[in-house]
């Protein structure tokens, strides 16, 4: 003690004399390498997810709020400043003619989309698979897959062309209805059908192969014993498609089928490109995207994005459910 | 499939109906972009005058195709300069994405820390999200960190959306090593960070190009987040805003709407057909029920 | 090299209890196996000495080391899974010199060390292949080898041998037994196979339900097992039991049941024993067909089976399957009724409420 005396003068001294009593001693040696080894277990962990953790938050969770918030808000320029307007904008959502011919065509489109593209991946999963050219017609199938919806949308765009009936047509199907003796249409014109199931097609021929190549490694993974006995047993390839094939594929067909909805509720591009919306043909991704960049009225964007998002709750929550009985375990 | 009189009489019959199926199919595919294709090589006058049918009789004979449409669409309407900037976005944008993806699945998957599965939990609800949620908010901020039209404020903005999805699928596969490999890592002296990087990053590769394939084939055919984040300026803009300027403005011009369309095809079409097992790999992963 | 030394411990997955408050020592030197069915805690225990399970209580000393907090890298312990665990992107060679890697070990010795393990293994020649390429004997050799360039104070094996064929089993066993007493390194060893444990352990714990029931040689627990699991665990085919009446009569303890009566003599008759108890035979203790039923078990056959090395000899008393082990030459015909004599040296009493060995 003397001879180290100017240590042991004031706090650093008291501090060392606590910190080197038996007392001390002992409950550092129970809590440092217990401390030390937890507290470098969680740093680490954290580390791991932290960056993607920030961008998520700052790019998806913060703005969904703030979204949410910002839709019960008047025109302004900016993100603040905008006077409270209560339901208004959503009372124009659900009100607007336009805002109700977009909803209409949202539904058409989950209905119509949805059930081609699951329905004709099953099909031509089960065909294919009996054939032996099948992985030449699958890449053809779903070739459309991997090109831009921009891209598939100029070269439908040219298929539905119209020409007046008396030059020649130029767009492919116009000119069947006109060798067959018809008038040629303007297909993304008329209104209100016709149009919109052309564009819907155009879907259909893009997502039906992202269905098929699903459908067909499910397919492909029943067991091919199963078929066989229910085949010796006597039964039918209808009835072996209805019982078996289809019972089994149930569970992917409905992951492949949600997939797809999501997906059309947002559909976007394909609108965008080939009619904009006009005709009768307005989606309400097209009109949040004009009421953010044509009219600058924020508040009305928000109400839209946030009917999206509210069509889609449901199926998060069906992939999340799904997704916790998957991990039961871990 | 049995086999055993696969060349009876009747079972070709039974099968007649089966061929015709798949080949309509086939043919209702393949006709729009074969029509594209072919236009895409015509000179205008042809185009608007009959239909692009019509070189199939005289189909191989060289005079009427010609380079002019790609050269006046490259050149002319700077389709070169958004080819490059799709590049430019894409690669990078993927890049980032999937190494930030690998370490967050890494995480989820192998550590233990409080509100592990909340969270994750959380991810897998955020991959349905509508973009459309989040533009409004982050615009203003990036005007003020001056990110706005710039191509490093996009490659955070295609990452952020990405990763969801990306670390949903990169986490699938490293789920399913086996855990007695990191037992034997532990053992082995190896921390955290070095099994991420000496075991689980090697092990993951077939799984990791898969995902970076298909995010890369996914953010070159985006168009709403390029509007978004890069609408108004052209010298940055990527192909697919590109090309659907084009429509707006030359929406007769077939010669050149085709020869644009075919360029921003090109590359999605290369990778697919020379990469196909992973493109479909990457698909398929955690979507199958087995 | 160390001796390692669990007490009281104890691991509980929320209500469930996998280790309940064992205490051992096993000894430096010397392999120690851990035996018993599926689910009975072996392989909880040797994660916990491993360092891979956390310990709810109790503590476990590495030499004089206390370890519980200690990470598996820093305990000086080498592990050989049941999978092999084998890195698959590195090969054989990379795959052994990891650890060593990790740990900064100079790259001259690295190289001797794996391949002085390569050669004492005999895979010498597979330094630079990847492990898909090997054969299951080969690969479990890579993880042999990868845990013995390591040096380390304690082995520690986890059915290493449980996804070899039959005959790579006997093989692997011997090989392994062979370096055990080259190393001579402290070895913990984990199996549901009590062959294995009785050919490789000096010393064998037979666990059941979280709690050792014996932790003896392995002659011991043939021998003299302590209770009737370890009795009929140990053994194959296993030790037949009877339920029997016991009474003491001249100072010789009798056993009578269905269709025996078993005198045992005066120096095994000195313990109490209750009304009723069961009696252990084992199969090979059993010897007939005799003439006489003294001290024999009347038994009518139902099925017999031919070894080669022994006769199979199956048939029912009370409503359980008695089987006698009888010489390959002894001829008994199907559904005869035989007396089968029984050793008294060896017949066994057991406690039937306890189940502890009475006699």
């Amino acid at each position: 003690m003397g001879a180290d005396g100017a240590k042991t003068g004031g706090l650093r001294g008291v501090a060392r004399r606590v910190t080197s009593s038996v007392v001390g001693r002992a409950i550092w040696r129970v809590v440092g390498p217990i401390g030390r080894w937890l507290r470098s277990i969680r740093w680490t962990s954290w580390a791991f997810v932290a960056p993607a953790l920030l961008l998520i938050g700052f790019f998806l969770v913060y703005p969904t709020l703030m979204t949410i918030f910002r839709s019960f808000f008047g025109r302004s320029t900016s993100l603040f400043g905008a006077p409270f307007v209560g339901l208004e904008n959503w009372k124009y959502v659900f009100t607007n003619d336009v805002m109700l011919t977009a909803l209409r065509n949202n539904a058409l489109w989950a209905v119509l989309f949805t059930t081609c593209t699951v329905g004709f991946g099953l099909i031509l999963a089960v065909l294919l698979d009996r054939v032996k050219y099948e992985r030449i017609v699958k890449s053809i199938i779903f070739i459309p897959a991997a090109i831009s919806m921009v891209g598939a949308s100029v070269v439908w765009k040219f298929v539905y062309a119209w020409k007046p009936a008396y030059i020649d047509q130029i767009g492919v199907l116009n000119a069947v209805v006109v060798a067959f003796g018809g008038e040629p249409v303007g297909w993304l014109i008329q209104r209100p059908w016709v149009n919109n199931i052309c564009l819907i097609i155009v879907g259909i021929w893009i997502w039906t192969g992202f269905c098929m190549v699903i459908l067909s490694a499910a397919y492909k993974n029943i067991p091919k014993a199963l078929l066989e006995a229910a085949r010796i047993d006597g039964a039918n390839e209808w009835r072996v498609f209805r019982r078996i094939i289809l019972p089994l594929l149930a569970p992917t067909a409905s992951v492949v089928a949600t997939t797809m909805v999501v997906q059309v509720l947002k559909i976007f591009d394909i609108i965008f490109v080939m009619t904009n919306g006009n005709y009768s043909t307005e989606v309400i991704a097209n009109r949040m995207y004009k009421e953010m960049f044509n009219f600058f009225n924020y508040g009305r964007a928000s109400a839209i994005a946030v009917v999206l998002l509210i069509l889609i709750v449901p199926f998060m929550i069906i992939n999340i459910r799904r997704f916790a009985a998957q991990e039961g375990g871990r | 499939m049995m086999k055993r009189d696969a060349l009876s009489p009747s079972r070709i019959a039974a099968k007649v109906p089966l061929h015709l199926a798949i080949l309509l199919f086939a043919a209702i595919w393949i006709i729009p972009t074969l029509g594209l294709l072919i236009t895409s090589f015509r000179d205008p006058a042809s185009i608007a005058g009959t239909g692009w049918w019509t070189v199939f009789p005289k189909l191989f004979s060289g005079g009427q195709y010609s380079l002019e449409n790609y050269i006046g669409v490259l050149q002319g309407e700077g389709l070169a300069r958004s080819f490059l900037n799709s590049l430019i976005i894409s690669v990078p944008a993927t890049a980032i994405s999937t190494f930030i993806a690998s370490f967050a699945a890494f995480g989820f998957a192998w550590m233990r820390f409080t509100g592990r599965r909340t969270l994750f939990m959380l991810l897998v609800g955020l991959m349905v999200i509508p973009l459309q949620m989040t533009f409004i908010p982050i615009l203003p901020i990036y005007s003020k960190l001056q990110l706005a039209g710039t191509f490093p404020g996009i490659w955070l903005a295609h990452t952020a959306y990405g990763l969801p999805l990306t670390t949903y699928l990169v986490h699938n596969f490293m789920a399913g090593i086996p855990k007695d490999l990191f037992d034997s890592a532990a053992i082995d002296g190896a921390s955290p960070f070095k099994t991420f990087a000496r075991i689980v990053m090697p092990i993951s590769v077939p799984a990791l190009a898969s995902v970076f394939i298909f995010q890369f084939l996914w953010i070159w055919n985006d168009l709403l987040v390029g509007l978004i984040y890069l609408g108004g300026k052209p010298d940055v803009a990527p192909l697919t805003v590109s090309i659907a300027n084009l429509v707006t403005n030359r929406g007769q011009d077939w010669e050149l709407l085709t020869a644009a369309a075919f360029v921003s095809m090109a590359l999605p079409l290369i990778v697919f057909f020379s990469l196909q097992r992973y493109f479909v790999r990457g698909i398929l992963a955690g979507s199958v029920k087995g | 090299m160390a001796e390692v030394t669990l007490t009281d411990i104890t691991k509980r997955f929320g209500d469930f209890t996998a280790v309940d408050d064992i205490s051992m020592v096993i000894e430096d030197g010397k392999f120690t196996v851990l035996v018993g069915p599926s689910g009975c805690g072996k392989t909880t225990t040797l994660r916990m000495v491993a360092g891979l399970e956390e310990i709810t209580e109790g503590d476990i000393r590495i030499g004089e080391r206390i370890v519980n907090n200690v990470p598996p890298k820093d305990r000086d312990i080498a592990m050989v899974f049941q999978n092999y665990a084998l890195y698959p992107h590195m090969d054989v060679y990379n795959n052994m010199a990891f650890g060593l890697k990790l740990r900064k070990t100079p790259k001259r010795e690295i190289q001797d060390r794996v391949n002085e393990a390569a050669e004492l293994l005999g895979i010498q020649d597979k330094l630079k292949s990847k492990p898909r390429e090997l054969s299951g004997g080969q690969r479990q050799r890579v993880a042999v080898g990868r845990a013995i360039v390591r040096n380390p104070k304690v082995f520690l094996f986890d059915e290493p041998l449980s996804n070899l064929d039959a005959k790579l089993r006997v093989q692997m066993r011997t090989e392994l037994e062979e370096l055990h007493k080259k190393l001579q390194t402290t070895t913990i060893y984990v199996t549901h196979d009590q062959v294995e444990a009785m050919t490789l352990g000096d010393q064998i714990a037979v666990m059941k339900d979280g709690v050792i029931q014996q932790y003896a040689p392995p002659q011991t627990t043939y021998d003299h097992p302590t209770n009737q699991f370890v009795a009929g665990f140990i053994g194959s085919p296993g030790m037949n039991f009877l339920p029997a009446d016991a009474a003491k009569q001249a100072g010789q303890i009798v056993l009578s049941g269905e269709g025996f009566e078993i005198r045992l003599p005066e120096s095994r008759s000195r313990a109490d024993v209750p009304p009723r108890v069961i009696v252990g035979v084992r199969p090979e203790d059993l010897d007939g067909p005799l003439p006489e039923s003294t001290n024999a078990l009347k038994l009518t056959v139902s099925v017999k089976e031919q070894l080669g090395h022994s006769l199979l000899v199956y048939g029912n008393i009370s409503g359980s399957q008695v089987v006698a082990s009888l010489d390959p030459h002894r001829q008994v015909e199907l559904d005869a009724t035989v007396n089968l004599s029984v050793n008294l040296e060896t017949v066994h009493v057991f406690d039937p409420e306890s189940l502890t060995t009475l006699i």
